[in-house]
């Protein structure tokens, strides 16, 4: 078999995230694709939570819709997610904790009692070895060698060392064994496929982009999904030189860092759509004052509180429309976790270079799951230039002084003679303020619309200097996907499945959401195809303002706002019925 | 990797250009208590023999909030009420600055009190002085967060009901580590104050009773003038936590003026392990060379 899913699932609390985690990492190690899915809830304990690990020889986008061997840690799990399972399937259960009748098990499927708790009481009488048991039973029937498993188990300590991570492979070699003398012919096993890979999630590849563009001032405050890329950060900031501040609420944290990119360093705030509410005036201070911010904005679902532990692509529209006025911005979003990477980079670069701020658009799904990228594809050789560019000339210095591109150049506090003042007001080339005593004179009235052309004119360099979207499929499709962020990601799952039925599809994944590259839009879209507009939301935002700048629009859509990602094979029924009705 | 004239800005060597006006004249109300403020600012820098260029003024939004347009440093006039987080930001890319926060009562203990008491918690070696006039000016006159109980107002034409905020109550119990408060028509205590305030190593708060001459009527440069007591004169010793909670709750017939309270503390920056390898704006960035990070991944 080439594929394969694991589920796992219990109570918040009964450590399924580090269970998910331990099998994506050993399936990494393996050389395989991973994609694992972290479904949690908001809560601390009880609840319910479950982790999908899908493994493949050959890359996997997302979650995937099927999965092979289910650990259920407790009753629920096998209510909730046993229907599912796949025909061929096992279940991996402990009859001591709750009891499964072969009645329950969907035709074609198997159970592997193990008895976790018999195994973990051996070594000590705390309960948490079971997982340690459970995850050797389930290692043997996914094809993962003991040896890796016991590796992936031994690094989650850390340094270490002592009898509770000898305990730990100790009762993992025994649900192995029993696993090895118990378990029915087993036919879901992969094998080792290549060098180990890298598994991360969305929000350490932000992080990790960040650092790498050269980074220096992180601020934030917690708001779910965003909080991973300063718990990253935090973690790596002595090390990487990187001062992370955690601040009182939003407001601060967007405020400080642009403080500390005025006063000559790299900086970035991050945070989710109600987070990013509070900052939206001072994203257009950013863009007034024209200086490079790099804001991550991670959607979860809305509006207000929401659901915060669920994905969603509402907050489209706020990023397009934050702040009062109008400003330059550009809004990049990513796919998947390789380009979360890069395009993080990339928003440092045009932050710099165009000296406004750039939005970087996750969401739940990227942000927190994780997934595999070949260790060849990260490179840390991004160029990263001075700051402190300019130097006096003795002349009169302009920090706002027209220009072709409406760049002007930018001194750091603490150059002499380069003095000037910031102002969230309307000003002239030096920095004056023309909003008091010369507002309404006619020359200040004509220096105001000058300003604001300066300022609006970097909109063409943006658009110039941004991705047009990526192309992907078949040149004669007979249905043309569009979408963004990560959604692609189970559209390509998506396609491959719709490829082996032969029929053909093709995706237009809109890399840079803003501006609005419509002339590479009118290239692939708008000759009389088959489109399908699809969105982790309720009113098609992106669709809508394509629709607004290009006049293409979308008449069949696959609109999601449950919170839940997106499956491959919802996409695959939608795509079919329109391919084969046209239907709306 | 900073460039060579970052690093050259960093050393005085040859006398550089101080603080001085700049070619924006203020447009404060004549009579405006701020004159006074800023021109213990100036006096303060002017002292202290800081080159211009290594200092940051920055403001929030109110007619006070104007003031860094009228000095001839590097300023950041924000938005209403984040002089104080702008402020931070500005420290920690580069703790070789000296950086002054400035604005209003309504900008610093209405719109941005959050803030206020969190730059003071942390204790980060900024001078933050405030032009406290009891009033909303720029917007015509409304009541703020220090106008007095009963004072009338555009927005409280009955009378204030609510209670003023005491700032310097406030910022004991919020952690700063030099608390003190002037009067702009005592421009030479203020500028003292001021000049001690920057020396400090941390948060220095040094509220000004600036008075607005065309909005408050009632906390007039006269009512002032008549309340108004040196707490040294008084024998305040300002090392003494509780003499200065005393002190900070007089307010009315008598009103004490100069430094309630001083502690040498560790500040933000001390504690701050990455900015002991010097300004963070010089410090090397990026990941070259770092590869083994990716080891974590595996």
């Amino acid at each position: 078999m080439a594929e394969l899913a694991i589920r796992a699932g219990g109570a918040a609390g009964d450590g399924i995230a580090s269970i998910g985690e331990t099998f994506s990492r050993a399936l990494s190690r393996m050389g395989q694709h991973v994609f694992g899915l972290n479904a949690y809830q908001s809560v601390i304990r009880g609840g319910h939570v479950w982790f999908q690990a899908r493994a493949s020889s050959a890359p996997v986008h997302s979650q995937g819709d099927a999965f092979d061997l289910l650990y259920a840690l407790d009753r629920q799990t096998v209510d909730i997610h046993l229907p599912l399972l796949s025909r061929g399937g096992t279940l991996v259960f402990d009859p001591e904790k709750f009891a499964v009748a072969e009645s329950d098990l969907p035709a074609g499927t198997r159970s592997l009692a193990v008895p976790t708790l018999e195994i973990a009481r051996k070594f000590t009488p705390q309960s948490i070895l079971q997982n340690a048991a459970g995850m050797g039973a389930t290692a043997f029937l996914a094809g993962i060698p003991l040896a890796t498993l016991h590796q992936v188990l031994a690094d989650s300590f850390g340094k270490k060392k002592g009898e509770i991570v000898d305990w730990n492979l100790g009762a993992a070699a025994e649900g192995y064994k029993f696993a090895q003398d118990h378990a029915p012919a087993n036919d879901h096993a992969v094998a080792p496929s290549g060098p180990p890979k890298l598994l991360m999630t969305g929000n350490q590849a932000i992080a990790l982009g960040a650092a790498a563009a050269g980074l220096k001032f992180l601020a934030q405050y917690p708001m779910t999904p965003a909080s991973g890329i300063m718990h990253w950060m935090a973690a790596h900031a002595h090390e990487l030189g990187i001062v992370v501040k955690q601040a009182e609420d939003e407001l601060a944290a967007i405020h400080m860092a642009i403080g500390a990119s005025f006063g000559g360093v790299r900086s970035m705030t991050a945070t989710s759509g109600g987070g990013f509410a509070l900052m939206v005036e001072a994203l257009g201070m950013a863009g007034m004052s024209e200086i490079p911010l790099v804001v991550v904005e991670s959607q979860r679902s809305g509006p207000s509180t929401g659901l915060p532990t669920k994905t969603e692509q509402g907050d489209l529209n706020m990023m397009l429309g934050a702040g009062q006025s109008e400003f330059p911005r550009a809004i990049l979003a990513p796919a998947n976790i390789l380009e979360a990477y890069h395009a993080t980079i990339r928003a440092f670069q045009l932050a710099e270079e165009w000296q406004t701020p750039i939005l970087l658009a996750s969401d739940l799904h990227l942000s927190e799951n994780y997934m595999t990228v070949d260790r060849e594809a990260i490179s840390f050789d991004t160029p990263i230039p001075s700051l402190f560019s300019v130097e006096p000339n003795g002349g009169e210095y302009k920090r706002y002084a027209y220009t072709p591109t409406g760049v002007s150049p930018r001194s750091i506090p603490g150059q002499p003679g380069l003095q000037y003042i910031v102002g969230s007001d309307e000003h002239d080339e030096k920095g004056h303020l023309i909003s008091d005593v010369k507002s309404g004179i006619p020359i200040w009235v004509a220096e105001r619309t000058k300003m604001m052309q300066k300022r609006m004119g970097k909109h063409d360099g943006l658009l110039a200097a941004t991705t047009d979207p990526l192309i992907e499929g078949s040149e004669t499709p007979e249905l043309t996907f569009v979408a963004w962020g990560s959604t692609v990601g189970a559209i390509r799952d998506a396609m491959g499945l719709l490829t082996a039925q032969g029929r053909r599809t093709k995706l237009v994944a809109v890399e840079t959401v803003f501006p609005v590259h419509g002339a590479a839009l009118h290239k692939h879209l708008g000759h009389g195809e088959k489109r399908l507009l699809v969105e982790s939301n309720y009113s098609g935002q992106l669709g809508r303002l394509i629709r607004s700048e290009t006049g293409l629009d979308f008449p069949t859509t696959l609109l999601k706002y449950d919170g839940e990602p997106f499956y491959p094979m919802e996409i695959v029924g939608r795509a079919l019925e329109v391919m084969n009705d046209g239907g709306h | 990797m900073a460039g060579t004239s970052a690093q050259a800005a960093t050393v005085v060597g040859t006398p550089l250009p101080l603080i001085g006006k700049s070619d924006t004249k203020p447009t404060w109300c004549p009579g405006c208590g701020d004159y006074g403020t800023i021109a213990g600012i100036e006096m303060a820098v002017k002292r202290l023999k800081i080159p211009s260029h290594n200092v940051v003024i920055v403001s929030g939004i109110g007619c006070s909030s104007n003031l860094p347009h009228f000095l001839s440093s590097y300023g950041f006039h924000s938005v209403h009420g984040r002089a104080l987080p702008v402020a931070e930001g500005v420290r920690w890319a580069n703790h070789g600055l000296t950086v002054i926060a400035t604005g209003g009562d309504g900008d610093g203990f209405g719109i941005g009190c959050g803030h206020f008491v969190h730059s003071m918690r942390r204790n980060v070696d900024l001078t933050y002085v405030t032009m406290n006039n009891q009033i909303y000016g720029l917007t015509t006159g409304q009541a703020s967060p220090t106008s007095m109980m009963g004072q009338k107002t555009k927005s409280t034409p009955t009378g204030v009901i609510e209670n003023p905020i005491d700032p310097i109550s406030l910022a004991l119990a919020s952690g700063a580590t030099y608390i003190a408060r002037g009067f702009s028509g005592d421009v030479k205590q203020l500028a003292d104050l001021i000049a001690g305030g920057i020396q400090h190593k941390g948060f220095a708060f040094v509220d000004c009773l600036s008075p607005c001459v065309t909005y408050n009527k009632v906390n007039t440069f006269d009512w002032f003038r008549q309340r108004v007591y040196k707490l040294e004169s008084a024998g305040h010793d300002p090392s003494n936590i509780v003499a200065a909670w005393e002190r900070s709750l007089e307010w009315g017939e008598k009103v004490p003026t100069g430094l309630f309270y001083r502690v040498e503390k560790p500040t933000y920056e001390d504690l701050e392990e990455v900015l002991s390898a010097g300004p963070l704006a010089l410090q090397p960035s990026g990941l070259k060379g770092r590869e083994a990070l990716l080891d974590e991944f595996v």
